[in-house]
């Protein structure tokens, strides 16, 4: 008879919802530990805390974590958040969504939240491909890589996304491979704290489909290979952060700044004038001289 | 004269001269919505100018998103902080807006969504008028849904209706439309806004259970909607466009999509007695009937009048609420009527609906236009002559 106990960490997860669907060696269940642990020691209160994701294999965390959670459509996490957190601005809003879904389908609404400087925090899992539709190639693929929609390897040179969020103006950029857990927890719990667009990139085995399709099948394979190729590069430029196929991955804070955090307003006093539908009238020369009607 | 008095809700009480997107905005302001989120098209503009400026003065939350896909979701987002949410756009903004609305009916997330109609497809004729967005409103996200959607035919109308949308979406939690066209958006003539007192605000239902205890998101009430807990009040929600169980929770099953889906469906069409609007005229002894809705109800009164001045029973049925459509309503009326003329500025739309529901084997005929400009009130006229000879007996 196995004696079912308790883990440190059952208070976080969402009753009922485990198994996880994640595949033997995937990176997610190092980034919703590393993710929980920091919102531990951030301190933020589970109940003021909401947490947005798209779709794909990323998006599934929101709906195992015991705090509001809402799975929305593909792409669209950020403009929910943007919703919630407008509406409600004590509310700390958290993205965790994959690649493909911020950056691909989802890629408009990211630069514009970070351009706006809107209070949230983004965390991208970035596995170089699409997991859950089965390992078609996206943004983030290396050029080269193979997927099932890349055969031959891919012909499109992907996003460097730490460099995106830069010039998209947000205020922290980071990035770190889920050997890094440490490093990950430790970054996570500063955005956590830190006011206005906040952005981490965190790279993820996907052995199953990803690593399959290019030689390293094994998810042990892939994370020593993190730790092989990784070079941390606190303030670096992001420039230089661009992921090729088993290039050198660059890791680390890259972009901790200050700028004005998005709130909508100002708001002011009722002005008669500015709205009595009698003065717009006036102003309009061929409205002059007839009566109401 | 304009006697514009803003009390404490921020309404305009009094009596003014504007435009229907200006009314519909007051309307919004009126039915307690404080957040606002959408993307700059034309003929739809002037709600989000007009609300920019307004919420301004009564604190509410005024987003230009980057698109109206952003839009939509980012309105369901504040929703679920507990907001009157709104946003309003016309034909390609409402085109983009197909996957949200979706999600909205799917979460079952109170929203308002405004609909100036203009002349498609595509970008078609911007600044003018059509009504040809009738089944997108309710075919046009995938999967099955019922949704209310409202067609105003004057700029008191949009006042009311847009209030009256808002407590609709708390009370069903569905999306509601008002699906408004250019003309009836950029008419300017006399808007009367009520006072404070007779415009009552419906909330949506709240758990009546303490945050953590047995509270689960979608287990419905007898009226089959479930009472709605929002984001940061400690229920810790979850909130999917996945199929899911009573916890929120996705669940990938046949017999759970059934359930889910079959509700959310039965939650209107068992309402739909409270739900329906309609308008008649001359309808008693009508033998020619024309079934109409917002611009083209107005020419099609004017033809209506003509026709009973030349001695013809003619009679009008205006839809107020296109859906539900008042399907039992018009199979009553076919049973008395000799002929159905359908105006409106489309190839054909509700018009489908009306066949169906007349089935008593009289003719229904479809007054078409393809938008650019309303029907000639001579022309229906000439047409309900035609019928009035054609079928006398």
């Amino acid at each position: 008879m196995i004696r079912r106990g308790r883990h440190p960490l059952d208070d976080y997860i969402r009753p009922g919802r485990l198994p996880h669907i994640w595949c033997p060696g995937c990176g997610l269940g190092i980034t919703t530990t590393a993710f929980i642990n920091a919102v531990q020691e951030a301190h933020v209160p589970l109940d003021k805390l909401t947490v947005v994701s798209g779709i794909g294999c990323t998006g599934r965390i929101a709906g195992y974590l015991n705090v509001d959670s809402f799975h929305t459509t593909h792409g669209r996490a950020i403009p929910f958040a943007t919703g919630l957190k407008i509406a409600n601005p004590e509310l700390k809003v958290v993205v965790i969504s994959g690649d493909g879904d911020l950056f691909a389908i989802g890629g408009n609404h990211f630069i514009h939240a970070a351009r706006r400087n809107l209070d949230i925090k983004v965390i991208c899992v970035n596995n170089f491909n699409y997991g859950m539709t089965g390992g078609q190639m996206g943004p983030t693929t290396p050029l080269d890589a193979r997927s099932t929609t890349s055969p031959g390897g891919n012909l499109e040179p992907p996003f460097n996304l730490p460099y995106l969020a830069k010039a998209s103006g947000a205020v922290f950029v980071a990035r770190w491979t889920v050997f890094h857990v440490k490093q990950l927890r430790k970054t996570l719990t500063y955005m956590l704290e830190k006011p206005g667009f906040c952005f981490v990139e965190v790279i993820s085995p996907c052995p199953t489909v990803y690593g399959a399709l290019n030689k390293t099948p094994s998810a042990l394979e892939m994370i020593k290979s993190y730790k092989r190729n990784s070079v941390i590069c606190h303030g670096e430029d992001p420039d230089m952060a661009y992921i090729g196929l088993q290039s050198q991955i660059l890791v680390g804070q890259f972009v901790d700044i200050e700028r004005p955090v998005f709130t909508p307003g100002p708001y002011y006093e009722y002005d008669e004038q500015l709205l009595s539908s009698k003065s717009i009238l006036k102003k309009l020369p061929w409205a002059r001289g007839r009566g109401e009607w | 004269m304009a006697v514009s008095l803003l009390n404490n809700r921020g309404i305009l009480t009094g009596s003014h001269f504007v435009n229907g997107d200006i009314a519909c905005a007051e309307g919004a302001i009126a039915g307690g919505c404080r957040f606002f989120a959408g993307y700059p098209i034309t003929p739809s503009t002037e709600i989000a100018e007009r609300l920019a400026r307004r919420f301004g003065q009564v604190g509410g939350k005024f987003l230009q998103m980057e698109d109206e896909i952003a839009s939509i979701t980012c309105i369901l987002g504040a929703s679920w902080a507990g907001q009157r949410v709104m946003t309003a756009t016309s034909g390609p903004g409402f085109s983009l807006m197909m996957e949200g609305i979706g999600l909205a009916i799917m979460t079952e997330t109170p929203c308002v969504i405004v609909d100036v109609q203009r002349a498609g497809p595509s970008t078609g004729l911007p600044t003018l008028v059509a009504q040809q967005d009738m089944m997108q409103v309710r075919w046009g996200s995938h999967g099955d849904y019922e949704i209310i959607a409202y067609c105003p035919a004057t700029v008191q109308e949009m006042f009311d209706y847009t209030y009256k949308a808002f407590n609709m979406a708390e009370i069903y939690r569905v999306p509601v439309f008002i699906m408004a066209d250019e003309v009836v958006g950029h008419l300017t003539e006399k808007l009367i806004i009520p006072s404070e007192e007779d415009l009552l605000l419906e909330h949506r239902k709240k758990p009546v259970v303490e945050p953590r205890g047995s509270y689960c998101p979608y287990e419905p009430d007898e009226d089959l909607v479930p009472p709605m807990a929002v984001a940061g009040e400690g229920y810790r929600i979850h909130v999917t466009g996945l199929t899911h169980d009573e916890r929120g929770y996705p669940v990938i099953k046949e017999d759970a999509h059934q359930a889910l889906v079959r509700r959310l469906v039965k939650k209107i069409r068992k309402n739909v007695n409270d739900i329906i609007e309609y308008e008649e005229y001359y309808i008693d002894d009508a033998e020619i009937l024309v079934i109409s809705y917002g611009i083209s109800a107005r020419s099609s009164l004017r033809a209506v009048n003509e026709a009973r001045e030349e001695g013809i029973k003619a009679g009008m049925l205006r839809l107020i609420t296109a859906w539900p459509f008042p399907e039992k309503r018009v199979r009553e009326l076919a049973r008395k009527v000799r002929a159905v003329i359908v105006p409106e500025i489309n190839l054909g739309q509700m018009v489908r609906e009306v066949e169906r529901c007349v089935n008593t084997g009289i003719p229904v005929h479809s007054l078409t236009h393809a938008g650019g400009g309303i029907h000639r009130p001579l022309q229906i006229l000439d047409r309900i002559r035609e019928e009035a000879y054609h079928t006398a007996r």
